[in-house]
């Protein structure tokens, strides 16, 4: 890189540094007004006093969910469908994508199931259809139904796939030659060597898992059997009536409880916030390697 | 290579992937028919009455079809806009910083909101934009009246863009830093011995060089165009902004699920389907022609 020690050009750096310094800012000061919220008392929080420190610092908001079996419910309901899901994901995946990673030589018809996988991505029934058919399934209240989802991960099969297909062939042969079969050579060879692919999905799985709010929204029927984001969703965001007036939305955001509300939603960011770190130095190497293409 | 006898447990490995795609894609696609039916879920796809484009005609007949297909494409197109515009000069910006450790530090608090679902952040904004709220707040300081944002339709659409730009940003920035770093560094150096000043190596060397990854994702972001974000104005509207902030999906969720009426609602999904699919599949053969750009 080209080194300048103009004047203007120092004044730049300078101006450049306060300027991304500042959008960063923007993109955690949200997030740390919730937690000041949810610190504060909800008289001052609900009357707008809180700034960007608590007024009248407190736990009684996280003291009050602790006794809360309903969100607790919720939460361990989320963590069930974290940890079954993004396992059946990860399955699912390395066996969709070695296959696939074959050429049409050494795999008859590898095209056509390339192309059916695909072809789901792009084009789909729509809500009702879906819902009728998970309904018919008898899945409805079923935490399978949120487990199974709507569909494969296609994105991730194929970025595991395309980094399964750029890993030299001789790798392969060599282990056939040892007379490793197509189980072992999977297992044993591809799996160690996508690590980080496969970290960069199965992180992808438990974000999403955790974060989806509409399939328990639409497919669990009683509250009981919500996860925590629809279960939040219900809580905080729904603003249930036909004919709401302004005045009267404006009357409802001033009686809930502002504090216990940011509690939860900052219990609920938690999880993504601690394995946040672990992301973030995956998923870009990650997906670059498996979108580098022959 | 002698995997001749390997092909049927390719096949049984694809049996999981392949059973789980049937029962949650491939049949749900049957259930297109409902579009062309009296659907009465009593008697299910097989036995409800057939009644042809009926749904299709009522729906166009209907004022809530021209208001959701106009905010659809109008708040889908401003954020393929806005989501382009704004890492595109992020990307930049971080570009031209010379504390390495700074930029990753940046970058990693930049990314974060990405992460973070609607439902959570829908609670975050409603509090920020309530009437109490700091952005009130802030502009009482300047003697405006605090305003209701989420109950007002001629703002609400612009709300729904600038914090989808705001999450999604950082995350999208990615791709254009990804570009950056494979311009040669050797064109840099060359410029500056020609005594190109740093405007002049932007416009000359850096927005050539990542040309192409802009273009490319300009057409592939056409299939986007009846994608307004579900997730997101499901979280954050209300009945005060439908004027403006009703789109097909929620539009769907609303007339199917709450409302039962569920040939109309599948008619109009199924429209909203074919209609994406067809922008997807030229966008990516416009992409594949002039980019030689493949998913796969």
């Amino acid at each position: 890189m080209v080194i300048e020690k103009t004047l203007g050009s120092k004044a730049f750096d300078v101006l450049l540094v306060l300027f991304l310094g500042g959008t960063a800012l923007l993109c955690v000061l949200p997030l740390w007004y919730t937690l000041v919220i949810s610190l504060s008392e909800n008289a001052a929080a609900s009357s707008g006093q809180v700034g960007l420190w608590p007024v009248g610092f407190n736990f009684g908001a996280y003291q009050e969910i602790m006794g809360d079996s309903k969100f607790f419910n919720s939460f361990w309901i989320s963590i069930q469908r974290v940890v079954l899901g993004s396992s059946i994901n990860f399955v699912i995946i390395l066996l969709l994508a070695y296959p696939l990673s074959k050429n049409a030589k050494d795999f008859p018809f590898r095209n056509v199931f390339m192309w059916i996988l695909v072809f789901t991505m792009l084009f789909n029934g729509g809500l009702i259809p879906w819902y009728q058919t998970v309904k018919s399934l008898g899945l409805i209240n079923n935490i399978w139904a949120l487990v199974l989802g709507q569909s494969v991960p296609v994105f991730s099969v194929i970025l595991v796939m395309n980094f399964f297909r750029n890993l030299p062939k001789e790798i392969e042969e060599a282990a056939v030659v040892d007379g490793s079969g197509p189980w072992h050579t999977l297992i044993k060879i591809f799996v160690p060597l996508a690590v980080p692919v496969l970290a960069t999905v199965t992180l992808f799985s438990i974000v999403y898992h955790w974060n989806e709010f509409f399939n328990g929204l639409v497919l669990m029927s009683a509250a009981d059997h919500y996860p925590l984001q629809t279960y939040i969703q219900q809580l905080v965001v729904i603003i249930d009536a036909q004919t709401m007036t302004a005045e009267q939305i404006q009357k409802m955001s001033e009686l809930s409880n502002q504090t216990l509300n940011a509690a939860k939603i900052f219990i609920a960011m938690i999880p993504v916030l601690v394995i946040y770190p672990f992301l973030q130095k995956f998923f870009i190497h990650g997906i670059t390697l498996g979108s580098v293409k022959e | 290579m002698k995997t001749k006898g390997y092909t049927k447990h390719y096949y049984l490995m694809l049996l999981p992937g392949f059973s789980w795609l049937t029962l949650f894609s491939i049949v749900p696609l049957f259930g297109i028919a409902i579009a062309f039916q009296d659907f009465n879920p009593g008697l299910g796809v097989f036995h409800s009455e057939w009644i042809g484009l009926e749904n299709f005609k009522y729906m166009f007949t209907l004022n809530d079809s021209k208001t959701i297909f106009f905010n659809t494409i109008f708040i889908a197109v401003m954020k393929i806009i806005g989501n382009m515009i704004v890492p595109l000069i992020f990307a930049l910006l971080l570009n031209e910083l010379r504390l390495a450790i700074f930029k990753k530090w940046i970058q990693t608090i930049v990314y974060l909101p990405h992460f973070l679902s609607w439902v959570i952040l829908s609670g975050i904004l409603l509090d920020i934009f309530s009437y109490n709220g700091p952005i009130n707040g802030i502009l009482s300081i300047f003697d405006i009246n605090p305003i209701l944002f989420f109950a007002r339709a001629d703002l609400f659409p612009f709300i729904i863009v600038s914090s989808d730009v705001w999450k999604e940003f950082g995350f999208n920035t990615i791709i254009f830093l990804a570009a950056l770093t494979g311009i040669n560094p050797s064109l840099y150096e060359a410029a500056a011995i020609d005594g190109a000043s740093r405007i002049q190596r932007l416009l000359n060397v850096t927005l050539p060089g990542i040309m192409t990854t802009v273009i490319l994702l300009s057409v592939l972001s056409l299939g986007n165009v009846l994608n307004a974000g579900f997730d997101q104005i499901f979280n954050l509207y209300n009945p005060l902004v439908y004027s403006s902030g009703d789109i097909i999906d929620t539009w769907v969720y609303r007339t199917g699920l709450l409302n039962l009426q569920y040939g109309l609602a599948t008619a109009m999904g199924l429209l909203k389907s074919v209609i994406s699919f067809t922008l997807i599949s030229v966008s990516y053969f416009l992409a594949y022609k002039f980019a030689n750009y493949r998913i796969f």
